[in-house]
């Protein structure tokens, strides 16, 4: 039979790797069909929600719930004194801290949640809540870190003993009632010898403000326990299912296989849906006091005054120099503000997260980092916002330091960068803080940037608008922002990466259908990434069938393998690899399959596209739907019918994707307003899956650090109460304040990755934070700005130029 | 973000609303497009027992221009403005306004009504009425009176309109001159860090006329009768400009906020004002 398919079109028969593959979710998500937690009702479902305190910190005289059972509809409230016989009062923390599930006599931040209020509807529930009477005692409030490490004020007394002496934490002593942990990581006395000795040291303080995720779906979940058979289904946000049902079976008490827990469509995560809620524990509680489906989901203010937020870290650092400008040395010193409990969500060896990437790109011959934990009156969280574990607060700290270097070296910063990064040949790169970077080629990458921007001209351009502010002809400056990042996702490698004690593998299991089509299940969860379409490319490539016949499905972890879920650019990495793995393990199969049919060796035949040939007779070939058949329907000597395999993936490395950002910035000095004229983004991910995935992965990520850098936080006042509680002071940007961004690539694949993946979602923004914010910096510079603390909104550049005396 | 328990009213008359709010007084509020009002009852932080919904109640969606003024109805939305040729004839600084609130979204929604009666010093239209020297029309259980936009703001949320009455209409003298709305704001959706409304007429070369007025820089729309005063008889230079932005400053309050403490609200409420009058010179 005359093969009239050319290889060519057979290879874009399966829409593979590197094609722009349209998203297969989409059909449902444009037309308003998605299914998400808010859009499950159950028969009888009930609906909870909270009481919350006021008050940032004061002890709880009483709570009276009887008002509150006299609304119409409302059906029970619960407190501490409800759940204190389950033991179920307080919960452990992923951060191996534990938090409070009601309030427990106190309360540490304002919102925390202090009873839950049962009702037939939402309605009924948010009259209930205004009716329970609690009674507060007001106590002193801490929301300075630095202010908490030396108060009298007990922030945490259960974390006191008796004598008055401080057990230890998770994490090893505590110096201080409020203090939490310290981490270091590096050589604290070479490093300090060093940078005593150097040509050119500079310290800078920095503030990386707190700042939270704010995923267009707020937290939420169903909880409903089925009596009869003993089974309890919670529906809900989660970034990592397995997890959440290990952890519900861990404190309830209920047997694993008997809760299923299922994430549905998840309208966007961003490490904010990777933690557990108060909201969960108390539905499931309430669902099991009532026998009914209870719902409970946050409001938007609920989302960003409790739920997990992001960054908050005072940081110190301090880097040394030869003349030429050769880096020598990097110190850094964190006080990392966590809020009321330490909720952070990092890998268990690592509280601190992975902030000892904070020798960036670079290749830094000695380094130390110390991070400092504490407690304040804040909100609990501390999660990886779009970025892997404080990913983005260490890029932005070196960052900031090589642009302050160069200040003070007089030296151009791009130059300077590039005078230090780590050469090609150099890979794989054991860093001063540990970690060994997998491959890079950040010359390339940094080279094509600059040409592509006409750096020397934006800098010619620049001098000139300096030349013409100082004579009055303009109050308009331009900054030209560089950021060169590497990033470190694919948690990751079990002999160092755990959650819980659950090792951070991931899973892929696949089942090939007679008919030559697929269902593959991961353990991860898509919250907008695209999985069903990216990950049905990695199979289709290695296993040849099309994309389009491949199912993927992910979620639901009574059918599901285990895994720990998507946050910290993992999936690619880590369930990426699985699925390559497993579909390794189904082309091993296939080919047996294919020798049998073809009456050759195992070993005489190949696989080409979407099919296995003879070798040297490219006309004698079983194609894998015919493969698929022949495992269903012929009794094949030696081998087991079915064609199905199941990997699971433990990464040797993370990953380290990187790349070079630059924007270019007019600001108005006299109102602060900023406009961005050009943003170019060159993005290193290894093997590109998905080109226009990709692109909208960059242009989400870089949207996200453009609010970061300018303007987005949550802000708290001396008593600690938020400031910034709706979307009215919380900057979440629209169409209307994002620029056009031009995307760009090189390709260096991971070594270790099956297909040299390394993952994308979240470099952007971690390399795009530093870089608004370098833009704004630089264009003070020669005024005489060394460091400014984000958010760059307007009032806070307006004071940057009113300090440097450009209103005078 | 829920509202307490609330009845809701959608009379076919001005005289079913003006009896619901005889009889429920201070417990009753009437409602136009609802997205200042119906927020303030999701946070709880407006108490509305009963909701009386204008939207059937005929009569108060047109606009009419005659001669020498034009005619607003209350449930004209800001969409409206923006799209109503006759308007962006004869006063077009009511289009260049309403393009500087929220969002297309909330424009199809929100009313002029609603905008100006709320009483919301964030709004932008009680400046650019007072700015016009619009009259309000009200009517009440006693029958119609006209209220001046600039006797109208009180505070914060508290007008000259009586707890019965219902604001029916905005009429606006013919604009005459160059005009400019000039706003600077955080984002889209905001409410202003400070916004300017300039109308000027000018006559050989000089100023004859200026009315100006500030958004959301007090409790209270601003008109600056003294910052107008002190452009009249100049060619709009900077020593005009100066006099302007200082008389300005001595009338305005802005209080801090997220947007930025009072000294960066002065400076920024200057530049702005500096702004709106070259802009309205140049179209003079």
């Amino acid at each position: 039979m005359k093969d009239e398919v050319t290889r060519e079109e057979r290879v874009d028969n399966l829409k593979g790797l590197g094609c722009s593959r349209k998203r297969v979710e989409d059909a449902r998500f444009t037309q308003g069909k998605g299914n998400y937690v808010d859009d499950i009702k159950l028969d009888g479902m009930l609906f909870g929600d909270f009481v919350r305190s006021p008050y940032a910190h004061a002890r709880i005289k009483s709570v009276n719930s009887e008002p509150a059972l006299k609304v119409p509809g409302v059906l029970a409230v619960l407190t501490a004194d409800d759940l204190r016989p389950l033991g179920l009062h307080w919960m452990p923390t992923l951060a191996g801290d534990k938090q409070m599930v009601l309030a427990d006599g106190k309360v540490l931040f304002q919102g925390q949640e202090v009873a839950f209020v049962v009702a037939e509807d939402r309605y009924a529930a948010a009259d209930g809540i205004e009716a329970v009477e609690v009674e507060y005692e007001e106590l002193p409030v801490l929301v300075n870190p630095h202010e908490a490490l030396k108060s009298d004020v007990v922030l945490r007394e259960d974390l006191v003993a008796e004598d008055g002496s401080l057990p230890d934490g998770a994490h090893g002593p505590r110096k201080h009632h409020n203090h939490i942990f310290t981490w270091e990581a590096g050589d604290r006395e070479p490093t300090e010898e060093v940078l005593a000795n150097a040509d050119v040291v500079v310290e800078q303080e920095m503030y990386y403000h707190r700042t939270h995720p704010c995923p267009l779906e707020t937290c939420g979940c169903v909880a409903s326990m089925d009596k009869v058979n003993g089974k309890l289904t919670l529906w809900g946000t989660f970034q990592a299912p397995h997890a959440i049902r290990t952890v519900v079976s861990l404190i309830s008490g209920i047997e694993e296989h008997n809760i299923r827990v299922v994430s549905p469509d998840i309208g966007g995560g961003f490490g904010n849906k990777v933690g557990a809620y108060p909201g969960y524990v108390c539905s499931v509680v309430a669902s099991i006091v009532t026998g009914k489906p209870v719902k409970w989901i946050e409001d938007r203010m609920d989302n960003l005054m409790t739920t997990a937020f992001a960054r908050d870290y005072h940081m110190t650092g301090k880097i040394s120099a030869t003349k030429e400008g050769k880096i020598t040395a990097l110190k850094c010193n964190v006080v990392a503000d966590h809020g009321g409990f330490d909720a952070c969500a990092d890998p268990t060896k690592f509280p601190a997260g992975f902030m000892n990437i904070c020798t960036g790109s670079y290749d830094i011959p000695t380094a130390f980092l110390e991070v400092d934990g504490v407690y304040t009156n804040k909100a609990p969280g501390g999660v990886s916002y779009r970025c892997s574990f404080r990913v983005t607060e260490a890029v932005y700290l070196i960052e900031r330091m090589i642009e302050v270097l160069a200040i003070e070296l007089n030296m151009d910063a791009a130059e300077l960068r590039r005078i230090n990064f780590i050469k090609k040949e150099q890979f794989p790169y054991k860093a001063a803080l540990g970690w060994e970077y997998d491959s890079g080629d950040y010359h390339t990458a940094w080279d094509k940037a600059l040409k592509t921007v006409d750096y020397a001209g934006l800098r010619a351009e620049q001098a000139q608008r300096v030349a013409d502010f100082k004579a009055g002809k303009t109050r308009s400056i331009m900054g030209i922002g560089l950021s060169f990042f590497t990033e470190i996702v694919g948690a990751g490698p079990v002999k160092n990466c755990d959650i819980l004690g659950l090792g951070m593998f991931d899973s892929c299991e696949i089942r090939i259908h007679p008919t030559g089509s697929a269902i593959a299940r991961l353990g991860t969860i898509s919250q907008g990434q695209g999985h069903a379409t990216t990950f049905a490319q990695i199979l289709a490539s290695e296993i040849g069938l099309p994309a389009d016949s491949i199912t993927i499905e992910e979620g639901d972890t009574d059918t599901a393998p285990y895994g720990l879920g998507t946050y910290g650019s993992r999936s690619t990495p880590v369930a990426g690899a699985a699925t390559a793995m497993a579909g390794r393990k189904i082309r091993a199969k296939a080919q047996m399959i294919a020798a049998y049919l073809l009456e050759v060796h195992d070993n005489d035949v190949e696989f080409d596209v979407d099919r296995f040939v003879v070798k040297g007779a490219p006309e004698k070939f079983k194609t894998m739907k015919e493969i698929a058949f022949a495992a269903y329907n012929q009794a094949i000597p030696g081998l087991e019918p079915g064609l199905e395999a199941v990997s699971y993936y433990d990464p040797p490395n993370m990953t380290y994707p990187f790349g070079a950002y630059v924007c270019v910035m007019d600001i108005d000095v006299d109102t602060g307003v900023t406009d961005i004229r050009r943003f170019y983004a060159l993005d290193d991910c290894g093997t590109r899956i998905n080109p226009m995935i990709i692109e909208g992965q960059v242009h989400g990520g870089l949207t996200e650090a453009l609010a970061v850098a300018l303007g987005q936080e949550i802000a708290y006042d001396k008593q600690g109460n938020v400031k910034t509680g709706t979307l009215m002071d919380f900057f979440l940007p629209t169409a209307w304040e994002v620029p056009n961004y031009e995307t760009d690539f090189t390709v260096t694949p991971s070594p270790h990755h099956p297909i040299g993946a390394k993952g994308v979602g979240e470099s952007p923004h971690v390399g795009g934070v530093p870089c608004f914010s370098n833009a704004v910096q630089d264009a003070f510079r020669p005024f005489g700005n060394k460091h400014t603390n984000m958010p760059h909104d307007h009032w806070r550049i307006w004071q940057m130029a009113s300090k440097l005396g450009m209103h005078d | 973000m829920i509202p307490a328990a609330f009845e809701y009213y959608r009379p076919k008359d001005m005289a079913g609303v003006l009896s619901l709010l005889e009889k429920h007084g201070d417990d009753a509020r009437v409602m136009a497009g609802g997205h200042s009002l119906i927020p303030m009852m999701k946070l709880r932080m407006a108490d509305v027992p009963h909701l009386i919904d204008l939207q059937d109640v005929g009569g108060m969606s047109d606009i009419e221009i005659s001669g020498d003024s034009i005619k607003i109805g209350a449930l004209v939305t800001q969409t409206k403005i923006i799209d109503h040729a006759g308007l962006a004839e004869a006063a077009p600084i009511l289009s260049e306004a309403a393009l500087q609130i929220a969002d297309p979204q909330v424009r199809y929604m929100g009313t002029v009504g609603g905008n100006v009666a709320n009483g919301d010093p964030g709004n932008d239209m009680p400046g650019l009425m007072q700015c016009l020297n619009a009259i309000f029309t009200v009517i009440g259980t006693d029958g119609e009176r006209q209220i001046a936009a600039r006797d109208f703001y009180e505070g914060a949320y508290a007008t000259a309109r009586e707890d019965d009455e219902v604001l029916t209409a905005v009429i606006i003298p013919m604009p005459k001159g160059g005009y400019a709305y000039e706003k600077q704001k955080r984002k889209i959706g905001d409410y202003a860090t400070a916004a300017a409304a300039v109308q000027i007429v000018s006559g050989g070369g000089a100023c004859v006329s200026a009315s100006i007025a500030m958004t959301n820089l007090s409790d209270v729309p601003v008109f600056s009768a003294d910052a107008g005063a002190a452009l009249v008889g100049t060619s709009v230079d900077e020593a005009a400009l100066k006099a302007a932005v200082t008389a300005m400053l001595g009338d305005i309050d802005p209080t801090e906020d997220n947007r930025g403490p009072v000294a960066f609200k002065n400076h920024v409420a200057g530049i702005i004002l500096r702004r709106a009058i070259a802009r309205a010179w140049s179209r003079a």
